[in-house]
């Protein structure tokens, strides 16, 4: 890798042998990928995926005390994702000893880290930080130094900004170091597609299993996918940016997809249509019948198949304004018919602490509350991680859950029939 | 006894027996258990692995394809090299991606006291002829003995 006269004396140790190592981590990172340079962040905010205080990792801690130590810290703030816990959340006693005293033990004292390392406000806790509540927003062309794979996805897909699918840690110090090596995502290259994906259902795909179809056959290759437009419209309003975060977070979660381009919809994918997809591409057909031999294909890992759910997540990515108003009507609606006034299943919906605020300002937040939802910031995939909560039958229709835990997953309209109705 | 070539991402020499994934390996399940509740064999945790669930990873030749799942992996991966809880080489049939790159690069960096060679694009081949219990010898240039 060449270097510019900055790097090379970062590397050399002039400004200290903890950025030096940061620096040295930086480009033996990017030379496994062959690259030949590293470029500047230019991104206002940066986002973090470690945001949770989980004791297993204590040499975290201990590295991030040693950027802080050696005065290693980014000009450039930065968003996280959700927090573990959450008061809100239902947790029996058992449950609440091993989240507060043993699992997540160092959550406070971890988030002070993070204020010291340039935490963007208190309540940054999020997956979906590209919210417009949230703000922290790329602009079209931006490199990122962000992990968290649904974010990365989204920001590459949606947003047009440029980033590749980094780990933990690398976050940081992509951000501390203010450049990144240049390969994969980052390049025109990089961002042709290997994969065109045809479309051809007879209604809507359901987002979660149609980004986890395509996510398991391409894994981190790029797709170009036609004929969605036909279902969810060629303009990026919130409607179509809702169905595109779960779509894209399946696809990150169930293979290893860091960018996709939608057509006529997509903003490279508008600007350069076809000539994005490299010579050679392979062809993936998804019909009905495809989406429900994926569906039917998840394995089912509770111990008691037929028990009665006795928590539902939805949220996993964090849900958007528009999906709490639009989830208000339909458990109002569904609950209405089966002639119930509450959920039957005790149910969480997770959204950007930012966007919970926004939702509560509207009419919708007392009319969810009347149904006996519970709205929360808590990171659904932290609170299922531990074995207490793995026993538990837990249903949601997030793909990324379902992958990462023991959660069951369901189409929305099952989830909806579930909660307002019971049954299976 | 069969050899492969493979490209040194973290550099070393190790013998070791051979654990082998046909699928990823999701990093934070395979390892999350292990390193919350202290196990030190580190008993891979990933229900959704049938070839490594169960299985002691610690001091093995871990021979997989490639990683996958949450982009922790690095991170936990650069825990389990920081409390020694570590497999005693990663040896990838595909070229690595870029949590377990990063994971590799992290310890080699920020850990003094641990070594964990890592080599990529060793070919399907390797993945398909290698066994549970084989013997592994690690090159520092790459080369992997399988016997």
């Amino acid at each position: 890798m060449i270097l510019n006269q900055e790097q090379q004396a970062i590397l050399d140790g002039a400004k200290g042998e903890t950025l030096a190592k940061v620096m040295k981590t930086m480009v033996r990172y990017g030379e496994a990928f062959g690259a030949e340079k590293m470029v500047p962040v230019t991104s206002e905010y940066n986002h973090l995926v470690t945001s949770f205080g989980l004791k297993m990792m204590t040499p975290v801690f201990e590295l991030m005390q040693k950027l802080i130590d050696a005065g290693a810290i980014s000009g450039q703030k930065f968003s996280v994702d959700p927090r573990p816990l959450d008061k809100k959340v239902p947790a029996n006693f058992l449950q609440n000893l091993i989240f507060n005293k043993f699992m997540y033990s160092t959550q406070g004292s971890y988030e002070e880290q993070l204020k010291k390392l340039g935490l963007k406000s208190e309540d940054s806790f999020t997956c979906t930080c590209y919210m417009k509540e949230e703000g922290n927003l790329p602009k079209k062309g931006d490199i990122l130094s962000w992990a968290e794979s649904s974010a990365v996805v989204y920001a590459n897909s949606v947003l047009d900004a440029r980033c590749n699918r980094n780990s933990g840690i690398i976050d940081i110090m992509g951000s501390v170091v203010g450049y990144v090596p240049y390969f994969g995502l980052l390049t025109d290259e990089g961002r042709k597609a290997t994969w065109i994906v045809e479309v051809k259902t007879t209604k809507k795909p359901e987002a979660q299993l149609l980004g986890s179809a395509i996510g398991m056959k391409v894994m981190e290759e790029v797709p170009f996918i036609k004929g969605l437009d036909q279902w969810i419209g060629t303009e990026l309003n919130d409607s179509a940016c809702s169905y595109l975060k779960d779509f894209g977070a399946a696809t990150a979660s169930n293979g290893a997809v860091g960018l996709y381009h939608i057509e006529n919809l997509t903003p490279e994918a508008v600007e350069q249509g076809e000539r994005l997809i490299a010579e050679g591409a392979q062809v993936y057909v998804i019909d009905d019948a495809e989406l429900e031999r994926v569906y039917k294909e998840y394995p089912v890992i509770w111990k008691n198949k037929d028990a009665t759910p006795k928590l539902c997540f939805m949220g996993c990515p964090h849900m958007s304004l528009e999906q709490l108003k639009e989830w208000t009507d339909k458990v109002e609606g569904a609950l209405k018919e089966a002639g119930n006034k509450k959920v039957v299943i005790p149910t969480v919906f997770t959204a950007a602490p930012a966007v919970l605020e926004a939702f509560e300002k509207t009419p919708y937040a007392a009319r969810l509350k009347a149904t006996g939802v519970i709205t929360s910031y808590i990171c659904p995939l932290m609170y299922m991680n531990n074995p207490l909560c793995a026993k538990m039958p837990v249903i949601t229709s997030s793909n990324k859950l379902r992958t990462y835990t023991t959660s069951r997953y369901y189409t929305d309209d099952e989830i909806l029939a579930q909660i307002t109705k019971g049954g299976k | 006894m069969k050899t492969y070539k493979g490209r040194v991402i973290s550099p070393g020499t190790v013998k070791a027996e051979a654990l082998v994934s046909h699928g990823g390996l999701n990093t934070l399940a395979s390892f999350q258990k292990a390193l919350q509740f202290g196990d030190k064999n580190a008993t891979c945790g990933d229900q959704n692995n049938p070839d490594l669930y169960g299985k002691q990873m610690v001091g093995k030749a871990l021979c997989l394809p490639q990683t996958i799942g949450s982009t922790t992996g690095g991170l936990v991966l650069y825990c389990a090299c920081a409390m020694k809880r570590q497999p005693a080489c990663m040896l990838f049939s595909k070229p690595i991606d870029s949590l377990a790159a990063a994971g590799a690069v992290l310890a080699d960096v920020w850990v003094d006291d641990v070594t964990m060679p890592v080599i990529d694009s060793l070919g399907d081949e390797f993945l398909q002829e290698v066994k549970d219990g084989q013997m592994i010898t690690v090159a520092e240039d790459g080369t992997v003995t399988v016997e």
